[in-house]
Parts: C-alpha cells; structure tokens; sequence
C-alpha cells in the first residue's frame, strides 16, 4: 500500500518536495517532544537548585570537570562530522556518508565510555542515591537529590545517544546502498537533525551539572 | 528537488561553526572560575543558549529553511519556559502569604 | 503552504461501473480491495487503522465500563459490602486510567480523525502512513501492559498517580500502570505528529487554512496539545518509575523531594489533555450543528481561533488542581484568574452552535440529537467548571463528587456524547451503510436521560460533602447515591444499544449513497465507502466550508427515515 516509486517518491505524495518537507516538519514536531520531555527533568533541576543552592554546589563540585569538558569538546566534534556526513549526502557522495557517520558513531562511543568511567568513580564515592550514598561533609544538604538528578539527566541524555548509534548504523547500511541522492536524502538528514538534538541537551548540561561553585576555589576536580 | 535544490553550505562554514562551539565551552569554563555574584548562572545559561543557536541556525540547517520550521524550532522552548515560569511563581511566592486549606 | 502542483489523476478504472447517482454494485473500495488478517494488520492505510482503533477502543469502553458498574453498584448502598476498600481504590483506579488514556483521549482523533483527517483537506493519506501504523501498535502495546497489571492486581493510586502514595506507599502494580501510560503517550504523540504535519504539507489546492472544515482545525490545535504536553507527563511517570525501583528520591520528602512538584508536572499535561479529550468533540459538534441546521457555521473564523485560544490558554491554568495541595496564594489566584479566562473561548462556541441552529432547517437525526444533547450536558459541565476554578469555592468541594460530576459532564456528557454523535454521522461514509435511525434517536434519548440521572444527583452530594474515592458513605445519602446507580444502569444500556445495533448494520442496514445528509465537505463527494486512495484525482477546492445556499431545505432522502 504504501509505495515507494523509483526516485523514492512515496505514493500519497505530490513531488520529492512535498514529502522532504513533511519529513522536515514532521522532524523538528518531533524535536519539541524531546525538548519537553528533557524540559521536565530540567524544571525538577530548576526547582531543586532554587530550594537547595547549596547542596547543588557541594554535589557539582564532586563532578570532574575535566571529563565533562572533554565530552563536551568530543560530542562538538561529533556534531561536525555528523554535518559533514549530511553534505556528503547533498551532494550524493555515499562512500563519504559512511566515513563521516562512522566517525560520528567512534565519537559517540567515546563520549559514552569516558561518561561509564565517571560513573564508576561516583559508585566508588558512594554517589549513587540509594541505601549505600554517602556524601562527606554536609549532612541533610539534599546532595543526594542533585545526584539523583545529575544520574536521570545524564542517563536519559546517554540513552539518546545509544539510540543515535543505532540509526547510524542504519544510515551507514544505506550509504553502501548508494541510496543517498542529490534529490533524496530526507533519511540522513533527519537522523541528522536527532543527533545535533542531543548535543544541543549537553551543550545546556554541562555547565548546570559541571560548573556550579567553581569560583574562589583553586583545585579543579577533587 | 525539483527546481529548488537544497542549501548546501560550505566546509568552511561547518568548521567555524565548530571552533565556535568550543570557544563557547572554554569560555562557560572560565566564566564558572569568576565571581560574577548572582550574574555566574545567567552567563553560563546565555553561552548555552548562544551555542544551541548557532547549533539550530547551521548545523540544522534552520537557518535557510522555512518560516515555519522557525516557528516549530522556537515553540518548543517557548513551551519550555512557561513550565519554568508558571511552576516557578508557585516555589517562589510560597511565603508571601499564609496557604489556606 | 499549500502545494500548488497540477492535480495528477489517480489510475482511471474504466473497469468499474460509474457511480454517480447510486451505488448498485459497490465498486472497489477500502473495504473490499483486500481480505485477510494480514491485509488488516500490516495496512497502512489511514482508513483502515481508523477502523482497527475503533474495535480497540470499543473494547477498552467496555472494560472500562464495567468498572464504572461495578462502583455504582458498590455504592447502591451505604455500607462497604460489595467490594472491599482496596479492591474499590482499584476498580476506581482502573476505571479512570482505561477511560482516560484509552478512550477519551485517543478516542476521537484516533477514529474519526484518522478517518477523516486526510479526506477533509483532500489528501490521498496523512504525511506519515506507517508511522500512523505504529501509533496504533504503540497503543496496544499499552492496553497489553494496562491489562497485565489488571491481571496483577491492578493499581489503586487513583488515575492521577499522586506522589508520595504512588511512589513510596503503593503496594500495587504502579510501576507497570506508569510503562503502560508513558508507552500509551508515544502513540498518542505520534499521531498528533502526523496530523500536524498532514495539515500543514498535504492540503488539495485551494484548500486554504480558512476554508478548513472546524473538524480539522479541532484536530489540529488538538494534536499541538499533545505534542507540548505528553512528554512531560511521560518524563514524570518514569520519574515516579525510578522512584519506586530505586528510590531515587526526586518526590520524596525524606531525600529533600517535593510531591508538590509531581502535582505541577502531571497537571501541566493533565489539564490540558482535558482540551485533548474536549476539542476534537468541539470540532464534530460544528460538523454536525452545520451539516443538520444547513447552514454556514455562525463565526468562522472566531470559531477557528477560538479553538486555538482554547489549546494555548489551557496550558496557563494546570495550577487549579492545586488549591489545596500548598500550592502558594498567590499561584492559586493568578491560576483561579487565568481559569475564569479559558471559559470565554468555550463559551463562544456554545454561543456560536446555538446561532448556527437558530433559524436553520434544524434535522433531528441521530447525530443531531447527540449534537443537541452535547449542548446541554457541556454547558452544564462548562459552567459547574468555572465554580471550580473560582478558588474559594473549590476548598469547599474539592475531592467531592461535586467535582466528580463535573468532570464527567465535561468528558463523558461533552466528548463521548459527540463521539457518539460523530461515529453516527459519518457511520455511512466509513462502512457504506445507514444504520437504524429510530433506534439511534431512542438511544441518544436513553443516553441523554441517563446521563443526568446518573450524574446530577452527584453535584448535589459533593455539595452536601460526599467525598469521591470511598465505598461507603452515611445513610442520608442513600437516595441519592440509588438515583444515580439506576442512572448509571440506563446509561449503560443507552452505550450498549448502539454498539449492537450498529455492527448489526454492516450487514443489514440500508446502503448509504455519497450524501446521505446533503452535507458539504470533501468527504461527502467521494464514495461510500471511499476507495483506498480516497480521490480519483486530486480535488480542486473553490468554496469556504460549510457553503450552504442562503435559505435551502435538505433534501431529504427516501434512505433516511
Ligand atoms: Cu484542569
């Protein structure tokens, strides 16, 4: 029923530009969604820092900053060349497609093993809310709550990007298709539009998470 | 597309919009080693939401497409900022008066 | 916006016989092209995935029905000898949780929007035809878990899920309840998706933004609810997930947590899924007001905006839930001030459909008498909401059946009265045949007298002080709690009259023409059923919606009686 014709032109459409259009649109609704959905963890932050400034500055100054920026600097970087990836795909050149997605993929991977590293040194800490938190210092401040946000945050934030690899893959088995054209290339460009999504939320969490209470004090990190 | 290929930008472009990207990250780092007061949070935010835009504009491609695609993009952080807001004002003006009920 | 292409012309089938004037042989159509479990399952045709959401929600009626009798019937007397107190907190609880995100929320866009979606703008199908597919997947996959956790034992957190019950105190299935509502949000967010998207890029020529019918721009500002709003009630049911398996502690006051907040993000959806559930009713209710007064809608255009005011005003006024749960003062009257607003576009249309009707050749089919009844039963819950809203007056009656009834005015005497009305009206266009008109008007009748039977005697309790949530109550209240259950027991069989005598019409009911009612509308001049791709060629649209002559009669056709 629903068919696709030659050009990759789906039947109930009248031209390629109407439905690179839909694809479009139909895209960023589904990137307010998103932005919603990460928007509830964000008002629980915003409303629990507000309650507990504190407590947030003690809990932020466990985070590694080294870490964080350096995810930072890789997943700018992944956005690169996931841009590349999609004007390699205008310009129909499918070989390229593959490289640069794959390199956005290795990025991806890397961003997700330097974050599994943080988050074994808070199990080592006693970070991790639950009966085994231990937070030194302040007792009562609530640091177990800013943990508890900084863990649904980042892990939400990781499971997006765990679903990115897997439409890479997908993106990648279609380049060595050659299915990207000039004409065509909705596909790569919305899997495009999810994964700058994505860097757009850590590009907002890392300075909320990160870099709270950093000013007068010489040690960076620990 | 039949008569109306899409934008394509240049490399150059793409790379400058990165450096800028990290530029911002270095700088919401030196900004969090200040005392700027009340000011450190909005700062940080305002880079944020610098970097998001230029992000939005070029990486997705917002920049040459439709009004409405403009519109879709901003809506959502609309959106955003009334649960802010409207949750806020609750948490915020808590103690102003006594909560009959 | 609109695509200005040449209309192309769909296949010719000169093999078929022509069908204007009457259908002797039904031709190829959706219904017919295919047979076969698979060619139903695996479609991807708007039409058909209508139909299959419209067996499922029929089901989900039923299930949810039942436990709407089983409370009833608990409180036909005072003491608590029916059911025990945590079997009523579930049977409650279910009853609200399958009604709402099973059937008052997808109910209406996903049956008759579904169907009529891409019709009414003169689309071959909506953008996204297997992500539509899905959605309806996605809803079963929900219904699959909602029952899972019946079979468990169920929830008795109350629909609403409140923290800290739901999350640290509960003993039942919340944690399954929560993956069956937050998987049930993706599939309503996706169709909301594709419709928007539908009426943005896929409208015929000439099908501007104000020549659409109000049905689709109901279904529109409808669908822009639900992508705002459903995320943030799906990230808040998780959240109260992970609270329960790992106590995480974000609405737990022990850790800090403010339950409060919970309160701020499900109503933060939650109201405005009242103008999900209310909206596309609206827009069948000016569908129907036209089509049986024959006459230009009263206001169009403020009709239209209106329906859009209603949408982005509903998401300022979440806050009225909270009047008593420490809620700020000041929050609560900035929110108690902003509810009194949202009354005004509602009571617009109210005024405008009345308008519509005064001095029209009004036509009391089914659908009209639905129609008509949604006037009265809405008004009624309208205006009891704005009691509600007032703040002072809700610490009086909060968590009473004066609330209780309320609701029920507005969802089940406002939405599932035009969903009825709907599922009437375009009953000849989706299956080809009439359905019994006299036993339509009998059960509109039925519906209409057990309907404030049931529910009437529910504002006077909650006003008296009944609380809602207990299964026992004192004897002063019995009369009024009887008169109610013996309303309950009409109401029902009013629901059940049509869902006998209507699939009993697929076979013997008369067969429809294009027009049975003489209504405007694309959908009206396309075949009975209509074929898969909708339109032989692509329609050319010249005229405003609802271009009814000045001062015409209907044509009424020997098929109706
Ligand atoms: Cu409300």
């Amino acid at each position: 029923m629903s068919s696709v014709d030659a050009t990759g032109l789906a039947h109930h459409f009248e031209d390629l530009e109407q439905q690179h259009e839909s694809a479009t649109l139909g895209m960023w609704a589904f990137l307010i969604t998103e932005i919603m959905f990460f928007g509830g963890l964000f008002g629980a932050y915003v409303v629990y820092r507000t309650m507990y400034p504190e407590a947030w500055e003690n809990g932020s100054k466990e985070l590694d900053v080294f870490l964080g920026a350096l995810n930072t600097t890789v997943l700018i970087g992944s956005s690169l060349t996931m841009a590349l990836a999609v004007r390699s795909a205008q310009h129909g050149k499918n070989r390229q497609v593959i490289g640069f997605t794959f390199l956005t993929m290795v990025l991806g991977f890397v961003f997700l093993g330097v974050k599994i590293v943080e988050y074994h040194a808070k199990w080592e800490h006693h970070l991790i809310p639950g009966p085994h938190f231990m937070f030194e210092g302040h007792l009562g401040g609530h640091e177990e709550l800013f943990f508890a946000l900084y863990f649904v945050m980042t892990g939400t934030h990781a499971f997006h990007m765990i679903i990115g690899a897997g439409l890479m893959i997908w993106v990648i088995l279609k380049a060595a298709r050659n299915e990207y054209t000039p004409q065509h290339h909705s596909h790569v460009e919305m899997i495009g539009l999810y994964w700058h999504f994505v860097d757009i939320v850590w590009i907002f969490l890392f300075p909320l998470l990160y870099l709270l209470g950093r000013h007068g004090h010489a040690s960076i990190g620990h | 597309m039949s008569g109306n290929q899409p934008h394509i930008a240049p490399i150059k472009l793409y790379l400058g919009v990165f450096a800028t990207l990290i530029a911002g990250t270095w700088l919401t780092y030196w900004v969090a080693l200040q005392d700027f007061g009340w000011l450190n949070t909005p700062l940080a935010l305002l880079i944020a939401v610098v970097k998001a835009t230029v992000v939005v504009l070029y990486f997705m491609h917002v920049r040459w497409q439709s009004k409405m695609t403009m519109v879709f993009a901003a809506a959502g952080f609309v959106w955003l900022l009334i649960l802010f807001a409207f949750t806020l004002q609750d948490y915020f003006t808590r103690s102003w008066l006594p909560i009959y009920g | 916006m609109s695509s200005t292409v040449a209309p192309h012309a769909a296949a010719p089938r000169p093999d078929l016989p022509a069908t204007d004037g009457h259908a002797v042989e039904p031709r190829e159509n959706y219904l017919n092209v295919d047979y076969g479990w698979k060619s139903w399952l695996l479609s991807t045709d708007h039409k058909r995935i209508a139909v299959m959401y419209l067996i499922t929600i029929m089901f989900m009626i039923l299930v949810g029905g039942s436990f709407a009798i089983l409370l009833r019937l608990e409180l036909a007397t005072p003491a608590g000898d029916l059911l025990q107190s945590e079997t009523y907190n579930k049977i409650f609880t279910m009853h609200g949780v399958v009604m709402v995100f099973f059937f008052l929320i997808p109910g209406i866009p996903a049956v008759l929007g579904n169907f009529l979606v891409p019709i009414m703008i003169g689309a071959k199908d909506l953008a996204f035809p297997k992500i539509n597919l899905l959605s309806y997947y996605i809803f079963l996959a929900g219904i699959t878990l909602t029952l899972i956790a019946v079979a468990m034992g169920g929830v008795d957190t109350g629909w609403t899920f409140y923290t800290p019950y739901s999350s640290t105190y509960a003993n039942s299935q919340v944690a399954l309840a929560a993956i069956a509502v937050f998987v049930t949000g993706f599939s309503s967010i996706l169709t909301g998706l594709n419709f928007i998207v539908t009426v943005h890029k896929m409208r015929a020529p000439g099908m501007t933004w104000f020549r659409l019918p109000l049905f689709i721009w109901a279904q529109y500002a409808t669908s822009l609810i639900i992508m705002l709003g459903t995320p943030v009630i799906a990230i808040t049911v998780a959240l109260v997930g992970l609270e329960r398996l790992f106590h995480i502690g974000i609405f737990d006051p022990t850790y800090g947590g403010d339950p409060v907040l919970f309160q701020h993000m499900f109503w933060f959806y939650s109201h405005p899924a009242v103008y999900i559930m209310i909206l596309p009713a609206m827009g069948v209710m000016s569908e129907l007001v036209t089509a049986f007064s024959k006459k230009r809608v009263f206001g169009y255009h403020i009709m239209a905006f209106s329906t859009l005011a209603i949408a982005v005003i509903g998401f300022f006024v979440w806050g009225h839930h909270l009047f008593v749960s420490g809620q700020s003062t000041y929050a609560g009257v900035m929110f108690s001030v902003i509810t009194m607003l949202v009354a005004v576009p509602s009571a617009i249309k109210v005024f405008n459909w009345v308008s519509t009707m005064y001095r029209g050749d009004v036509w009391l089919t089914t659908p009209m008498c639905f129609a008509i009844a949604f006037l009265g039963l809405f008004t009624v819950g309208g205006l009891t909401g704005i009691f509600l809203g007032a703040m002072g007056f809700d610490i009086h009656v909060h968590d009473t059946y004066f609330v209780v009834a309320h609701f029920h005015y507005v969802m089940v005497g406002g939405m599932v009265t035009a969903f009825f009305g709907g599922i009437h009206f375009w009953w000849p266009k989706m299956f080809g045949r009439m359905y019994p008109e006299n036993m339509g008007r009998i059960s509109a009748a039925i519906i209409f007298i057990g309907f404030n039977l049931t529910f009437f005697p529910q504002f006077i309790l909650g006003y008296m002080g009944m609380p809602r949530r207990y299964h026992f109550y004192p004897e002063e209240w019995q009369v009024l709690n009887v008169l109610s259950t013996a309303g309950a027991t009409l109401l029902g069989t009013g629901y059940l009259l049509p869902m006998i005598y209507l699939p009993w019409s697929l076979k013997f009911g008369k067969v429809a023409s294009k027009n049975p009612w003489g209504a405007k509308g694309l959908e009206w001049q396309i075949d009975s059923p209509p074929t898969t791709f909708n339109f032989d060629k692509v329609p050319i649209v010249t005229e405003e919606a609802y271009a009814y002559p000045e001062g015409s009669r209907h044509q009424r056709e020997a098929e109706v009686v």
